[in-house]
């Protein structure tokens, strides 16, 4: 599913380059759950940024579903996002002045188009078929997160890429939302990679992959 | 939902999530376009106020004057020079072709006394063809007939502020007032009608002009021939008024023995000539009217860009969030386009609406009569749209090209 060789990426800080990626070699499987640890500055976001088409690698290629995608055009890899894969983010990134239904359909908006029957699916699968009409501002952390869900699931993508997609809730909500997460990669084979910095939750996946400064240091089998 | 319409409905609820900014992004254009449709209606309506009086004297005048004569300036010489002749009007009617009626006219300044009243009032001597070349109407009464023109009978014909003047309420048909010299007996009295070119026929007395050779001295040139004030004339063919004025112009200076640098000791005005020049004028004032207006116009359109601009970097994150959902550089600026359009379109639209309002307020209120047309609302409203793209496309760009990543980092 996911095939990254000798990845590097380098931002131009000013007149220094910041080089966070130094050569990642990475394979991931069609529907597995992977878990990315390591500490802040490691290049965990970047990692997933690049796996998620939202950015390119310096050097070194990147294998999508087999596809060539690391010097794809800006609108190529939007068209990749908008088919295959969808984001679960820390902060939720809903928009505040949309129902949470409306939210919903954003993910449908640039994936073919909106169908509220499939958006109204999507809530019912994370349980907030009665929440709607809410805005997220109505609805709890938790919920919002669920919502967020609820909109990267809506295009049934086969990637669901999550940055730290408890950091923000309470433990009792974060593990709804990994309870979420682990049952759509069990019912739907849907392949997961997630950041996160609790080893708990870590402990879900199938597989841990540690990063430090910028390589992969050590990967565990659960 | 049909999937071109989703542009549309996603520009529809940034507008509306976003009411007060909107409403007054809108308000700029508004009053931007209202400004536009208002002050450009008054000059149309000015415009044709003005055109419909020099109208009403009819388009196939033409009016021919001795002296020297500067449009727009002091009529100079007017009078001064005596070089226009009873003769000269004959030999126009002989040789000059697409003439309908010609008359000749001599005027001159007299005591009129009726009862206790009296006036120093503008003696016309005209012939029975002038009442229709003037297009005059009579109120009471008659005009004289051939028959009075011809045996110089002394009877007058009076304007309507003369009449007032003289007789006040009173019927002054049949009634006798001196004249100068003489008695003469009123048989009519015009309808009163707007003057033009020095001729007032509200304050005029009119009387066949072979009546008026009898009762006052008409100077003649050394030639021998009789000097008239002026010479009026219609043409049968409104489009040959050209023709006409340049015919007249060489038969005159032919008679009056002008050498090639010498200049018209006569002018020639034609109802059809002024008209147009009037048309280019009030044009022209309508455009400056319409250009001062287009300024709010303008300054409204920065105020969609400016609006736009912050809406674009309020909205980063939502820009951040749409790219990961797949958004195409595209989707987002022709979003924010379709905003800054809708926004000025709305603008265009109430706009409109509320210049028509005023306009009319205008109108019935008496000041001045304003038209508003529909030439004038298609361009301001288009205008109005095309500000919105034009002054929108800058931020929507800038929209388009934020990087995903740090739109989403953005606070």
């Amino acid at each position: 599913m996911i095939q990254l060789q000798d990845i590097t990426k380098v931002y131009p800080m000013g007149k220094r380059e910041l080089t966070v990626l130094r050569g990642i070699n990475l394979n991931i499987a069609k529907g597995e759950l992977v878990a990315i640890m390591g500490p802040s500055g490691s290049g965990k976001s970047t990692v997933l940024n690049l796996i998620g088409c939202l950015d390119i690698p310096t050097s070194g290629s990147y294998y999508l579903e087999g596809r060539e995608v690391s010097r794809l055009s800006s609108g190529e890899l939007a068209t990749i996002r908008s088919q295959r894969i969808g984001f679960v983010f820390q902060t939720f990134n809903l928009l505040p002045r949309l129902s949470a239904l409306a939210n919903v359909e954003l993910g449908l908006r640039y994936a073919g188009g909106v169908d509220r029957k499939r958006a109204l699916e999507a809530l019912a699968r994370v349980g907030l078929s009665d929440r709607g009409s809410h805005r997220p501002g109505e609805l709890s952390g938790g919920e919002q997160q669920r919502v967020a869900i609820a909109r990267a699931l809506v295009k049934n993508p086969p990637l669901i890429l999550a940055d730290e997609p408890t950091g923000n809730l309470d433990s009792r909500s974060g593990a709804e939302i990994i309870s979420i997460l682990t049952s759509l990669h069990d019912e739907q084979g849907i392949t997961l990679v997630m950041i996160t910095h609790d080893a708990t939750i870590a402990h879900y996946c199938q597989r841990i992959i540690h990063l430090r400064d910028g390589q992969v240091e050590r990967q565990e089998k659960v | 939902m049909k999937k071109w319409l989703e542009p549309f409905s996603t520009a529809w609820v940034g507008v509306v999530t976003h009411k007060l900014r909107s409403s007054l992004t809108i308000l700029g254009i508004v009053i931007g376009v209202a400004a536009v449709i208002t002050l450009m209606s008054i000059g149309k309506g000015a415009s044709a106020a003005i055109l419909s009086r020099i109208e009403s004297m009819g388009s196939d005048l033409i009016t021919i004057q001795p002296g020297a004569f500067t449009f727009g300036g002091v009529r100079s010489a007017a009078g001064s020079v005596q070089s226009l002749t009873q003769e000269d009007a004959a030999a126009i009617a002989e040789r000059v072709a697409y003439i309908d009626r010609i008359a000749p006219t001599y005027s001159t300044s007299l005591q009129v006394v009726v009862g206790d009243e009296n006036m120093n009032a503008q003696v016309t001597g005209v012939t029975t063809d002038y009442r229709d070349i003037e297009k005059l109407e009579i109120a009471s009464g008659a005009f004289f007939s051939d028959y009075e023109y011809q045996r110089g009978a002394k009877v007058v014909v009076l304007g309507s502020e003369v009449k007032e003047t003289l007789f006040g309420d009173a019927d002054p048909i049949g009634q006798q007032m001196r004249m100068g010299t003489n008695v003469v007996r009123v048989i009519g009295v015009l309808e009163s009608k707007e003057g033009f070119m020095g001729f007032s026929p509200d304050e005029s007395i009119l009387t066949p002009l072979t009546a008026m050779q009898q009762m006052v001295a008409q100077p003649k040139t050394n030639k021998g021939e009789r000097i008239v004030s002026s010479v009026v004339l219609t043409v049968s063919d409104e489009k040959q008024t050209e023709y006409v004025v340049n015919e007249i112009t060489s038969l005159l200076r032919e008679r009056h023995r002008l050498g090639p640098s010498a200049d018209d000791d006569f002018r020639i005005t034609s109802i059809q000539e002024i008209s147009e020049t009037v048309t280019e004028a009030t044009g022209t004032m309508t455009l400056l009217l319409g250009a001062i207006a287009a300024i709010s116009l303008l300054v409204g359109g920065i105020g969609v860009m400016n609006i736009m601009l912050v809406s674009v970097l309020e909205r980063t994150r939502e820009i951040g969030i749409r790219k990961a959902l797949g958004a195409k550089e595209r989707d987002i600026w022709v979003q924010f386009l379709i905003e800054a359009a809708f926004l000025t379109f709305a603008g265009g639209i109430i706009g409109v609406i509320v210049g028509w309002v005023v306009s009319y307020i205008i109108s019935s209120m008496g000041l001045v009569t304003t038209i508003v047309s529909a030439d004038i609302v298609i361009l301001a409203v288009s205008v109005s749209v095309g500000i919105g793209l034009f002054f929108g496309f800058y931020p929507a760009w800038n929209a388009s090209r934020l990087n995903p990543i740090e739109a989403l980092r953005f606070e």
